[in-house]
């Protein structure tokens, strides 16, 4: 076995030198600006950890023959402390950026970085978006310096309205969502699409509850139970995901399933627990179970820190800056930037592509339910002896939407 | 709102509200007895759910529900032992931010030793499952049991404190330390019971608490505010009062939820139409169910303008 990996790493060695590439051997600082405290620092350390571990494996062998290093950064989850978080980062050498959680610090990190590259040529600095979902941000308020490696709102909703309208016993639908942003744009574009393809859908109840202040969800559990609902669309992650299928479980509400986005990330799984087996579902670009190696990636985080990596756009953060960087010959953004526009590569979820026009990745879906681990989906989501095992995958094309950008180019 | 509807939030509104009780009942005695506004108290209550869920992994559950208490209770009293009673010359204001500091100190304690993320903390086989069926409305056991562990706690501590000499002691060393003291009697070590008393009943509602809902390292700071509605509209002190605050906040948020009313339903009833070039139109479309988890806190404001002694409080200052 040491003697294979040696051999390995022997010729990619000899054939990357073959290459004589420019970027050989340079390190790469990648800011990572995401909550480390508060609220979300359980998802925040998760993703962090899934960052620094990634980038160790890619370490060892990347097309690019680049050393990966992370830089993170506690934002408080807060735009004002990520502008000062992202201007310590780039003091520190940093001039790729990485930051998911919410879609305000998103913002805040286009706005500087488009002041700050127009102001210092030569100083650019990129920023990889791996979890805000806002569809606005690659449409009205699109950006050059802005690459989203997630599936956003809208494309994930097509992708579960296209599996939803083919069930007859979708009838009535119950939205509860946060009341910000994202809990309104999932429920805008629930009604939308879900109209558009199957008008017959009556939607019972629209209800936006404040984001993580409720504590007890059995109110709104009585409340979707006397609406008759037979499914409840909800883009609610963390606490009050968790609570919500709790409190469902609790009162015996058996005959509604639910939609969701986020039923992988920290705590939803041990909340839901064997109780919500074969009621919930997911909506996402990646499982716990893919193939290939990504596998193995999770797999070893498991075994080192018992924890899940959720996140697979971290690995799609790394795949991209390694063929980006080969392709561009250079680890400079601006060179890199436009390597990434029209960008081609493989990944876990097929080939995907980075389309030029709003800098959004076009990438497949998988429909997914909470079902018992084993078979061929042996990995379990926080050891709860349950995982989501997928249902459905709809190509790159399925889940697309158009976008309105107009994105000015330097 | 039909019958079943009422009833099941009736049960969901009076069980939430016990929870809260159990949470605000120690803080309340902490400042009757002491005057000390302890901002540590949602980290007892933190407390009591990790340690539970530790000790319940070794020796299960039942154990659990009395030991775990037990270690929260020795800490309490221990903090008050040793750093409480030292600041306690300076005043409120010191008193004030060491129970503050402390709450930092608990969290990233919890954090280092069990991790940001949500534990494993589930209920023992027995308390799992329905309790009775209403209208194909399960009520969990796990809801049931909140409210017995609530009312046995509310019972006993009344008990305590109306009908038994230590009762008797603690009240009077409250109001007349001088002379309880002079008759022989240790007041600082009563202090240190009380105090350890309030965090071991926190610790209590952590046990419960903590699987009912999630164990999380947020869990602290999610309830912290709300406790503090309960003992200020109940009345500074008052534990009588604190009941009735955590029944009322509790039944108020669980009815909210179910109303969607709002501003400009109450326009339209007078004749006023509303659209979306009506100024402020993104407050007047806010519903009542849209609010529902921040109406305890206009519920405070309004107390404090209007009866700022509290519902049951009989303290003036």
């Amino acid at each position: 076995m040491k003697f294979a990996i040696k051999a390995v790493a022997a010729s990619v060695i000899l054939a990357s030198a073959g290459g004589a590439f420019a970027q050989k051997g340079e390190t790469v600082k990648i800011a990572w600006l995401d909550p480390l405290s508060g609220l979300m620092a359980a998802v925040g350390t998760n993703q962090l950890k899934s960052f620094q571990f990634i980038a160790e494996e890619f370490n060892k062998k990347n097309s690019a023959g680049v050393k990966f290093e992370i830089i993170g950064i506690d934002n408080k989850l807060s735009p004002q402390e990520t502008t000062s978080a992202l201007r310590s980062a780039m003091d520190q050498g940093a001039r790729y950026v990485v930051q998911g959680n919410g879609s305000g610090p998103a913002l805040a990190i286009m706005d500087a970085l488009e002041k700050h590259n127009a102001r210092n040529p030569g100083k650019e600095v990129l920023f990889l978006n791996y979890a805000a979902v806002d569809p606005d941000l690659t449409n009205s308020k699109c950006s050059y310096w802005h690459f989203r490696l997630d599936a956003d709102t809208s494309m994930k909703m097509e992708a579960l309205t296209t599996y939803m309208k083919d069930l007859p016993e979708v009838k009535k639908v119950y939205l509860i969502n946060q009341n910000y942003s994202h809990g309104h744009q999932v429920s805008k574009f629930a009604k939308e699409m879900m109209q558009r393809k199957r008008p017959d859908v009556q939607f019972v109840g629209d209800d936006l509850h404040p984001l993580a202040q409720v504590r007890d969800f059995s109110p709104y559990i009585a409340k979707i139970k006397q609406s008759g609902a037979d499914s409840v669309i909800t883009g609610n992650w963390g606490s009050d995901l968790a609570l919500l299928i709790k409190a469902a479980n609790d009162a015996g509400l058996n005959n509604v399933n639910f939609y969701t986005y986020y039923g992988s990330v920290t705590g939803s799984p041990t909340a839901m627990g064997p109780a919500a087996a074969g009621r919930v579902y997911m909506v996402a670009y990646a499982h716990m179970n893919l193939p290939g190696e990504l596998n193995k990636i999770v797999v070893d985080y498991k075994k080192k820190f018992n924890d899940d990596m959720y996140t697979g756009a971290v690995y799609h953060a790394f795949t991209m800056l390694s063929e980006g960087f080969t392709k561009a010959k250079s680890t400079d953004p601006v060179k890199v930037a436009a390597a990434f526009e029209g960008m081609k590569f493989k990944s876990f979820n097929g080939e995907v592509e980075m389309r030029k026009t709003d800098h959004q990745l076009q990438q497949g879906l998988f429909i997914s339910k909470w079902e018992k681990a084993g078979g061929k989906f042996p990995i379990d989501s926080e050891n709860t002896g349950y995982t989501f095992v997928p249902l459905k995958y709809y190509e790159p094309y399925v889940a697309s939407t158009p976008t309105s950008c107009q994105m000015k180019r330097p | 709102m039909n019958p079943e509807f009422f009833v099941i939030s009736l049960l969901n509104g009076v069980s939430y509200g016990l929870l809260l009780f159990m949470l605000s009942s120690g803080l309340t005695l902490i400042f009757s007895m002491m005057g000390v506004l302890n901002f540590a108290h949602t980290s007892f209550y933190m407390l009591g759910a990790y340690f539970a869920f530790t000790i319940s992994g070794v020796v299960g559950f039942w154990p659990a529900l009395v030991l775990a208490p037990l270690v929260v209770f020795v800490l309490g009293a221990a903090f008050e032992r040793y750093c409480l009673r030292r600041v306690h010359k300076f005043g409120h204001v010191p008193e004030l931010l060491v129970t503050f500091g402390l709450s930092y100190l608990i969290l990233e304690v919890v954090q280092l030793v069990w991790g940001r993320s949500t534990v494993p903390y589930g209920l023992p086989e027995q308390l799992q499952g329905p309790l009775f069926s209403l209208y194909g409305t399960q009520f969990p056991k796990s809801r049931s049991f909140v409210m017995l562990v609530a009312m046995l706690m509310l019972v006993s501590v009344w008990l305590l404190l109306t009908r038994t000499r230590i009762g008797l002691v603690i009240q009077a060393a409250l109001k007349y330390p001088d002379m309880v003291e002079a008759l022989g009697h240790n007041v600082p070590r009563v202090f240190m019971l009380v105090f350890g008393g309030g965090a071991a009943l926190a610790g209590l509602a952590g046990v419960i608490g903590g699987n009912t809902y999630v164990t999380e390292p947020a869990m602290a700071g999610s309830v912290g505010s709300i406790i503090f509605v309960v003992v200020v509209v109940g009345g500074m002190g008052s534990l009588a009062g604190a009941f009735l605050a955590s029944l009322l906040i509790g039944l108020v948020q669980t009815f909210a939820v179910a109303l969607d009313y709002s501003l400009i339903h109450v326009f339209k009833a007078v004749g006023v139409a509303v659209t979306d070039q009506t100024f402020g139109y993104p407050l007047l479309k806010l519903t009542i169910s849209q609010v529902a988890p921040i109406l305890p806190y206009l519920f405070l404001v309004l107390i404090l303008i209007f009866r700022p002694k509290g519902l049951l409080g009989t303290r003036e200052d």
